[in-house]
């Protein structure tokens, strides 16, 4: 199970660089979030994936899965959202602004002024 | 009190909360940060006093047993860090009263300080990977605010680029804690020092060593990855860069000598000869860059590449001296590089401009701002008795014991390039014939931002000449980084 979802996390990482190296703005998002959605599964399987019942206490359970990962998912999650939603708003503002979304034409250079 | 140590960390974050409250009422902003700053000083000094007297502090939140609960911990290294960070945050907050604009003011700029205050002590202070890596998001959500605030189309462009490094660096965190936590099941940070001990570096922890020196370096800007600091720094306002510039690198540097000193101590041939390596590299970088520009702010900006590569040089000799260089160079360079930035800020309010070729003659009109900066410029370089000089020197001398000697001679080398760096700004803005300046009407603010830089460059000289007072508080410091056992004792009470 563990190998499979190496692959997974692999083709997402794969399509999160292809995105991220894009020049659309929005591309570039798309590409953090999946980017981020490859390193929350990577968490998961890190930790083990032979838990069998859910980490909850209950008579007569014995093979719980690893609660850590599960929280350290949902801290990451959290922070992924809010940084996600800040970039956005910042997207939109920037395209309000300079009137484009391709990087390139957003290229700053340093100026002597 | 047991809770003492969280004080760095809680006093400017209810103060943030406070602030938050009232954004348009500019006095309450400015009287409230004050204070929540001040207090926070009286914190940070009085727990140097007590790591000093007591020994490394601990606490774990709710009771839990040591590798279980969140640890923070207070060694000599990280409290003097969050001091010095307070310290440059006070005097930022002074010296944004009449440079920040009240636009910027009336939209949580004070908050955004200390939330940012907050991540950066919460970094140095905790004893947790994983909490490292929030308080890094709290630093970097703080960070982002402030590179955009005032919403400029340059600092629009420049924090789309900075947003997304952070972003990608990081999700490579996050990637490198899963990993490690997969081979050595634990987040505590002295735990995982013990279980790497038990393991022995097996090549899987040299390869997490390594990616962590790329996420911490990507913060940091070391060589390779240095590249979105110049342009992004350059965006936002003056304040913002003196804060950025003194602060968010030196996070990542803490960074990397806790992983390195703490964890991945059992293959230094392969891990502390490529950060060796990669600190030259850096200052090399950094030295073209300072050279090549005419833009004050810049050559400044470039200064801070360089400053990285010289602590990492320190960090990678892992022998006494060059550890206590480090800790001396870190502390030093916090300081000099905010009222360096300060200076230039005046400078720039004065003529109008930051290009060099545009200025001339101040020396007349504005004596002691030109000489306050030439003091500055030659603490920067390490000219003794100022406060570069003993941490280069350690450094220095760190590099030869462990018989890196061409390096330590291009740590000198590079000292002559970034003292050339800062002299130009001081032979064009202050010397020759005197060219236009900014008239009186329009520039009513130059004293109220020359008291605070003149206050921060009198405490870098106090900070080089008494640098007998401040060596045991080093010597504190480097005793924790040199044996990792003394780290984790104090947190497993083993």
């Amino acid at each position: 199970m563990e190998v499979v979802m190496a692959f997974v996390i692999g083709f997402l990482f794969m399509a999160a660089v292809y995105l991220i190296l894009s020049k659309s703005i929005l591309r570039i998002i798309i590409g953090t979030s999946l980017l981020s959605h490859g390193a929350h599964l990577l968490i998961l399987t890190m930790g083990g994936l032979d838990g069998e019942a859910p980490p909850v206490l209950a008579d007569g359970v014995t093979n719980m899965a690893d609660p850590l990962p599960q929280a350290l998912i949902l801290t990451a999650i959290v922070i992924s959202f809010g940084v996600t939603a800040f970039f956005l708003v910042l997207a939109y503002r920037a395209y309000q602004e300079l009137g484009t979304d391709n990087m390139d034409e957003i290229r700053g250079k340093l100026s002597d002024d | 009190m047991i809770n003492f140590l969280l004080l760095p960390i809680l006093i400017p974050f209810a103060t943030a909360i406070i602030l938050m409250f009232a954004p348009k009422k500019i006095t309450f902003q400015r009287t409230v940060s004050m204070i929540g700053l001040i207090a926070a000083t009286v914190a940070s000094f009085t727990l140097i006093q007590r790591v000093h007297t007591l020994g490394i502090q601990v606490v774990t939140f709710g009771n839990w047993p040591e590798p279980f609960g969140i640890t923070i911990v207070a060694d000599m290294m990280a409290t003097i860090l969050v001091t010095t960070s307070i310290v440059i945050a006070l005097f930022t907050v002074w010296y944004s009263f009449r440079s920040i604009g009240i636009e910027r003011e009336q939209f949580f700029y004070y908050p955004g300080v200390l939330l940012m205050i907050t991540g950066v002590n919460g970094a140095f202070l905790t004893g947790d990977i994983f909490n490292l890596f929030v308080f890094f998001e709290v630093l970097l959500m703080a960070s982002y605010l402030l590179s955009v605030i005032g919403g400029e189309k340059k600092q629009l462009k420049e924090s789309i680029k900075y947003i997304l490094v952070n972003v990608v660096s990081s999700a490579l965190f996050v990637i490198t804690v899963a990993l490690l936590y997969s081979v050595v099941g634990t987040l505590n940070m002295a735990d995982i020092s013990v279980k790497i001990a038990e393991i022995g570096q097996p090549g899987i922890i040299t390869t997490i060593g390594v990616l962590f020196l790329i996420v911490f370096g990507l913060k940091a800007a070391i060589f390779p990855l240095f590249f979105w600091l110049p342009s992004s720094y350059a965006a936002p306002p003056i304040p913002v860069i003196a804060l950025f510039g003194a602060l968010l690198t030196k996070v990542g540097v803490y960074a990397i000598t806790r992983t390195y000193t703490l964890f991945f101590v059992h293959d230094i041939a392969f891990t502390h000869t490529l950060l060796l390596v990669l600190s030259c590299l850096t200052i090399l970088a950094g030295c073209i860059g300072a050279l090549s520009t005419f833009n004050v702010k810049n050559i400044i900006i470039y200064n801070v590449v360089i400053a990285v590569g010289v602590i990492l040089f320190g960090v990678a000799q892992m022998n006494e001296e060059g550890l206590m260089g480090a800790m001396f160079y870190i502390t030093h360079d916090m300081l000099i590089k905010a009222a360096l930035f300060f200076l230039v800020g005046i400078i720039v309010v004065i003529t109008g401009t930051a290009n060099l070729k545009k200025m001339g003659g101040l020396i007349k009109t504005f004596p002691v701002l030109g000489w306050t900066y030439l003091i500055a410029a030659f603490g920067l370089a390490g000219i003794p008795p100022l406060s570069g000089f003993i941490g280069k020197m350690l450094i220095v001398k760190g590099g030869l014991e462990a018989g890196n000697i061409w390096s330590s001679l291009w740590i000198l080398l590079s000292s002559l390039v970034v003292l050339l760096s800062v002299i130009r700004i001081f032979i064009y803005a202050f010397w020759g014939e005197e060219k236009t300046i900014v008239p009186l009407a329009e520039r009513k603010s130059y004293k109220a931002l020359l008291i605070p830089s003149v206050l921060l460059v009198a405490i870098t000289v106090f900070y080089g000449v008494g640098a007998e007072w401040i060596t045991p508080y080093m010597q504190d410091a480097v005793d924790v980084l040199i044996d990792p056992s003394v780290y984790t004792d104090a947190v497993l009470k083993e």
